[in-house]
């Protein structure tokens, strides 16, 4: 048996559908509270759309338009180190399948 | 105080809300049902073995009539190590009639349920988010979505397993890491003839596979394969605490499954369709928290209802069946023109129906599912013994206890801990 290949991330969320939220990011880092706990890698850690990336001054940036909205980087970090929200009515990721 | 616009607003066009919002509007209610995707079921995502026998009291040729996938007959459970597996597979006719189980896509399953809503005479308000609930001296009275504010004599809060509705008045808390699992899944296209003579199925029937082990590389939790109409339902479901506590990246782990050698005979050649992600509550009876107040009952997995038995996630149909509770309690609650809490008495009803029953069935398998030597040490202790029995390499065989004895020698589990783990097994799921 011989493994079969996947798609890297980026491809596999080209295939998804997204209407960007005009409103801007549903998603706020507290930089503060992210660095102090260095909470920065937990956040690159668990999110499945890689939405979050740490840039070269030690801050986590925030890709909100590829969010998936599942809510779990939200679940893994203190309370105050995020304020997420689920985007405006109609917009963020639709699934065609689900 | 101003007049109520609607009777009741539902929040939430998934499986839960949108059974409230049908049998409320059946009851004669002005039902408003409110859905923050531009299409109900756009939001939502799941494995997708959707145990229907519940959703047959509202709908009763559901099977027939709604955009099902497949009857699942067949369910195999698997240890799967990185280069060898043990598999149980469960096959019967009598899964097929009355239809036990069946597979959905929660994109097109969902919009067909709140499309039965709208024909019940409920009103449908899809693409709009509800910010807050509207509360007036400890009663809600409401929902502001944007600049609008919507009056009712009840809110039938069905948003989900983040809850933020429930989570904002109070009723229910920020849920613990281990309360908690991710799901990342993919759709794989393939044609419907290879699907069913990879899965070993005929007839518009299917297969559903839960996988544990080297799936997620060990986090607690598995992996599902499940067979549609014209693709495959893959996905790794992680605990969260597990997953942070392992390090690994969420992504990479589904990647790793995808992958997996183990797999590769079932998706080879499948097309990924789509990637999605979504999470589920594992917290089992633990998590039930608060689920009504004056003038607002909580239903679905917004109340953490699910069960986990490692064998079978079930939280559509428990989602379906809080809504039926809810739902008579909430007519009779309008009718008498009383909402509040007491009145309700919906947390009472829910412990007393087959749920909570099952609830308190099931409430030690989180805990039993806790137990780590489940994501790797038995996979491989199950291999062993059948390597013994299977590899045949011309050095003499031994009967079956004493290749069990090694195998268990050589895991490193011990038998105390084995026995322990058999007899919290048998007991807790
Ligand atoms: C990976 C995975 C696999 C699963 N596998 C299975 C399985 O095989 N079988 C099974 O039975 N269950 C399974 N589940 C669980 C199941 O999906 C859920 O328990 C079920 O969907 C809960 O139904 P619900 O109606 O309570 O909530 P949901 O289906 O989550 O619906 C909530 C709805 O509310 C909407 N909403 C949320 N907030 C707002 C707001 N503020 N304003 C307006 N609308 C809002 C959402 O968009 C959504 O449509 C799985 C879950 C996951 C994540």
């Amino acid at each position: 048996m011989t493994a079969i290949s996947v798609l890297p991330l980026n491809q596999r969320l080209a295939l998804d559908h997204f209407d960007i939220d005009d409103g801007g990011s549903h998603i706020l880092v507290n930089q503060e509270s992210c660095a102090s706990r260095s909470l920065g890698p937990l956040l690159v850690a668990v999110c499945p759309a890689g939405v979050y990336s740490l840039n070269g001054v030690g801050q986590v940036d925030v890709e909100y338009a590829a969010c998936l909205e599942c809510g779990t980087c939200f679940a893994a970090v203190p309370e105050g180190t995020l304020s997420w929200h689920y985007p405006s009515g109609s917009c963020g990721i639709s699934f065609r399948e689900g | 105080m101003p007049e109520p616009d609607f009777d009741a607003i539902v929040v939430g066009a998934g499986p839960a809300g949108c059974v409230a919002a049908t049998l409320l509007a059946r009851a004669g209610h002005q039902v408003v049902l409110i859905e923050r995707g531009s299409t109900p079921g756009s939001k939502n995502l799941s494995g997708g073995v959707l145990y229907g026998r519940v959703l047959e009291t509202v709908f009763p040729d559901y099977a027939a009539e709604a955009p099902v996938e497949r009857r699942i007959t067949k369910h195999t459970t698997t240890f799967l190590n990185a280069d060898s597996a043990v598999s149980i597979d469960y096959w019967a006719k009598s899964l097929a009639k009355p239809v036990n189980a069946v597979t959905v896509l929660r994109a097109h399953f969902d919009e067909w349920l709140a499309s039965q809503a709208e024909e019940a005479g409920a009103f449908l308000m899809a693409g709009v988010r509800v910010d807050e609930l509207m509360v007036e001296s400890g009663q809600v009275v409401g929902v502001r979505a944007g600049e609008d504010e919507l009056r009712t004599r009840l809110v039938v809060a069905a948003d989900g397993v983040n809850s933020f509705l429930a989570r904002a008045v109070g009723l229910r808390g920020t849920p613990r890491q281990e309360q908690v699992a991710l799901g990342v899944k993919g759709v794989l296209r393939m044609d419907p003839k290879t699907i069913e003579d990879r899965f070993g199925v005929r007839g518009g029937e299917g297969a559903a596979h839960a996988i544990v082990g080297d799936c997620t590389k060990g986090v607690a939790g598995g992996a599902f394969l499940y067979t549609n109409k014209s693709s495959l339902s893959l996905g790794v479901v992680m605990r969260l605490d597990d997953l942070i506590a392992k390090g690994f990246k969420s992504s990479d782990i589904f990647e790793h499954c995808y992958t997996h050698p183990g797999l590769a005979p079932y998706l080879d050649g499948g097309e990924l369709i789509e990637y999605g992600s979504h999470l589920v509550a594992e917290g089992g009876l633990e998590m039930l928290g608060e689920v009504s107040s004056d003038g607002l009952i909580v239903i679905g997995e917004a109340v953490g209802l699910t069960i986990n038995s490692g064998f079978a996630v079930r939280g559509m149909d428990l989602a379906i069946g809080s809504a039926i509770i809810a739902a008579r309690l909430a007519d009779a609650a309008l009718r008498h023109g009383d909402t509040s809490a007491q009145a309700l008495d919906y947390r009472q009803r829910l412990l007393g129906s087959y749920i909570g029953q099952d609830l308190k069935t099931y409430a030690k398998a989180p805990a039993f599912l806790h137990r780590n030597r489940l994501y790797s040490d038995y996979g491989m202790l199950a291999a062993e013994v059948f390597r013994g029995v299977f590899s045949l390499d011309t050095t003499p065989r031994q009967h079956l206890l004493k290749c069990a004895r090694e195998a268990v020698r050589g895991s490193g589990v011990g038998y105390r801990k084995l026995l322990a783990d058999g007899l919290a097994g048998v007991r807790s799921l």
